[in-house]
């Protein structure tokens, strides 16, 4: 700066130089009115009604009527605790399929990589719902699936497991938790692959050669490597997961209702719009907590 | 390390009929090799000879196609690279970017689950010069830091043998002569064995106790740096360990030790125990250029002359470089140091000269 440039003017300078300072926000702008008009204003929206008292045909009116968070949990925490556990448990097998699926496309694969990318997103030409529902087909009671987990008696486990509770497959915990990895699962194989892509594959090289056998490569050297692709693969996951309503009412019972099913039928059906707002808050701050604890025991910005 | 610097060197490697192919290429052609315990070897060759391959054959990274692996008695070509007592210094350092120096140094001896580790790592960062940096990590360092911590990482196992591959590749000249010094002087106080890949001749030259040089896969010669420099046994050695200038020259007589030849009419002298004996058709002398000596026309002291015009003649400081062309149009290098004699100039005829001590024949290629 302290070069000075002949024929330029001081004054024609410091304008460039304001334009500098602008140009971030300019270029923000669109993203800022996009989030303020499609989650700011819903969020205070949301936020209101669910303090609002009154019913539908007598209109609601806003009475601070912070009550209905208490009565909501209270009514709701069986639900609520069950979709952290369900998306839980189906964010920890997107990992275990999503991982070895995921370093193998990226270093096995070889010119099959694209073709493999490809498949991996093709469920995502089909609609969500129809998807869910082919998951009925899969596991109708007189379906091979079935068969073959009755046939080798893993039903057996499965029941011990409280994840069905007779010999069906259909309408159980099982069934939910299926449908939900199987949903999201692109979600964990993407980021996953992205990072473990990058990943340099001299470091396993030199990890051999200061001899760390197979597994401890893995443990000290891809692993926490390919952490940044894990973080963003399980967030990716769980989120819409622990919110998800679909895979609990096609695939579930009435002992495997999510909060997102709730959440929908008291909109939608009961037309219970504070129960449902303030159920909507809750489930939003527990996520927002629990990813906040992860991504800081994940340790993420100690990672390059 | 500091039990390194008495401990017993044991790392003898021996090559068996090494090969290595890759589909229908062959990188690595038959190699037989035996590093004697302690010693400074360097592996010369030009890119692509297949240097790094044997390098990562012997590392376990690579499995050899045919051939055996002996560390000591010991027959290691079926392990894994976990299992050998090998360290390697990668020519890209490959340091572990999500751990700092102090755990990149111990990752070695945490496998080994030695007690001490830190102990150690730090002792072999200090023997680097970079026990400051221990907390910080490889991105926060500079390019020689950063092949500083790959040596000690790889010299704190103490390992029976230790691979450079390159190591010095990606810097500067001043550090790179540095550095070779350093490598030099650590390689003596470990006493462990080194085999240290490069393709910078001089480098070979001033570290190793033995150089190979090696060629489209095959080792060409062998031997202590001076005696592959005075006597390389193929022209490619002779380039390819500095500039050498060849003559093309038959037999005319044999008297002893001296033997007659002669070079485009001219007649030569050179030993005899300097021809190859099983290539006797194709015959070349060569002489490095700083052997050669401008001497007067009229001299009768040297018995090997030729006589030529300086075509150019640059000056260093240290020495001056002349081309000179003989009748038969080729220009032979000859360099004389700035010891005080009269220096030529261009255009001008001049008598060069040598001892036939300091000639080498080399057979057809
Ligand atoms: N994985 C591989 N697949 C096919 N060919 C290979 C492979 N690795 C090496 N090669 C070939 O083997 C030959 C020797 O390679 P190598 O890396 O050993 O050379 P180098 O002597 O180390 O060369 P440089 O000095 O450039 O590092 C090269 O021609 C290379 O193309
Ligand atoms: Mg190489």
């Amino acid at each position: 700066m302290a070069l000075v440039v002949p024929g330029v003017r001081p004054v024609k300078r410091r304008a460039v130089r304001r334009w500098g300072t602008f140009t971030p926000l300019i270029l923000l702008a669109p993203a800022m009115l996009w989030l303020t008009v499609f989650f700011v204003v819903p969020t205070f929206s949301l936020a209101s009604q669910s303090l609002q008292t009154g019913d539908i045909d007598n209109g609601f009116v806003l009475t601070w009527h912070f009550q209905t968070y208490a009565e909501a949990l209270g009514r709701y925490w069986p639900q609520f605790l069950r979709s952290l556990i369900y998306a839980g448990s189906a964010t920890v097998i997107t990992l275990l399929v999503g991982y070895p699926l995921a370093w193998f496309i990226a270093h096995r694969s070889g010119r099959f990589k694209t073709m493999l990318l490809v498949l991996v997103i093709a469920p995502f030409f089909t609609n969500f719902l129809i998807r869910t529902l082919a998951w009925q087909i899969i596991l109708t009671d007189t379906g091979p699936v079935t068969g073959f987990f009755r046939a080798t008696g893993l039903i057996h486990v499965l029941q011990w497991l409280g994840l069905v509770t007779s010999d069906a497959l259909l309408y159980s915990p099982f069934a939910v938790i299926s449908g939900l990895a199987y949903n999201f699962l692109p979600f964990m194989v993407l980021p996953l692959y992205t990072s473990l892509e990058r990943l340099d594959l001299r470091y396993l090289d030199a990890a051999g050669d200061l001899y760390a056998n197979g597994w401890n490569t893995f443990w000290k050297v891809i692993w926490p490597l390919s952490l940044p692709g894990v973080v963003s693969g399980t967030l990716l996951t769980f989120i819409p997961a622990a919110g998800d309503y679909i895979n609990s009412k096609l695939l579930g019972n009435t002992q495997t209702v999510m909060i997102g099913q709730v959440i929908d039928a008291q909109f939608l059906r009961v037309l219970d719009y504070p129960t449902a707002a303030a159920l909507s808050f809750i489930l939003m701050a527990t996520i927002i907590v629990m990813v906040g604890l992860y991504v800081r025991a994940a340790g993420t910005e100690e990672l390059v | 390390m500091v039990e390194g610097a008495t401990r017993k060197a044991t790392g003898e490697l021996r090559l068996v009929e090494l090969f290595r192919e890759y589909d229908d290429f062959v990188a690595v052609n038959g190699i037989d090799l035996d590093v004697p315990p302690g010693s400074f070897f360097a592996l010369l060759g030009p890119s692509g000879c297949g240097k790094t391959t044997t390098l990562r054959m012997i590392a376990g990274l690579e499995e050899p196609t045919s051939g055996r692996i002996f560390l000591g008695t010991d027959d290691i070509t079926n392990t894994r690279a976990h299992q050998r007592r090998v360290n390697t210094v990668f020519q890209s350092y490959a340091l572990f970017p999500h751990l700092n120096i102090i755990d990149n140094v111990g990752f070695g001896l945490r496998q080994l689950k030695v007690a001490n580790w830190k102990t150690k790592a730090m002792e072999a960062l200090e023997l680097v010069k970079l026990a400051d940096r221990a907390k910080q990590k490889p991105r926060q360092l500079s390019g020689g830091m950063q092949q500083r911590v790959a040596l000690a990482r790889a010299i704190v196992n103490e390992p029976e043998i230790l691979l450079l591959d390159e190591p010095l590749g990606a810097l500067d000249l001043k550090l790179r002569r540095e550095m070779q010094i350093e490598l030099k002087r650590i390689q003596q106080e470990v006493g462990i064995t080194f085999i240290h890949v490069t393709h910078d001749q001089e480098e070979a030259m001033t570290m190793a106790d033995t150089v190979a040089v090696m060629r489209a896969g095959r080792i060409e010669q062998l031997g202590e740096p001076a005696a592959l420099y005075d006597k390389p046994a193929t022209a490619f050695v002779a380039n390819f360990l500095g500039q050498s200038n060849l003559l093309p020259i038959e037999v005319t007589a044999v008297a002893g030790d001296r033997t007659t030849v002669a070079s485009h009419g001219t007649s030569l002298v050179v030993e005899s125990g300097a021809i190859p004996t099983e290539a006797p058709d194709g015959l070349r002398l060569g002489i490095r250029p700083e052997k050669l000596r401008l001497v007067s026309a009229n001299d009768s002291v040297w018995t090997n002359k030729l006589s030529g015009e300086v075509t150019d003649a640059s000056f260093n400081g240290v020495s001056t470089t002349y081309l000179v062309r003989m009748p038969w149009g080729q220009e032979l290098t000859v360099t004389q140091p700035n010891d005080g004699t009269a220096r030529a100039t261009l255009g001008e005829q001049v008598t060069i000269a040598w001892d036939p001590h300091h000639a080498f024949v080399i057979g057809a290629d």
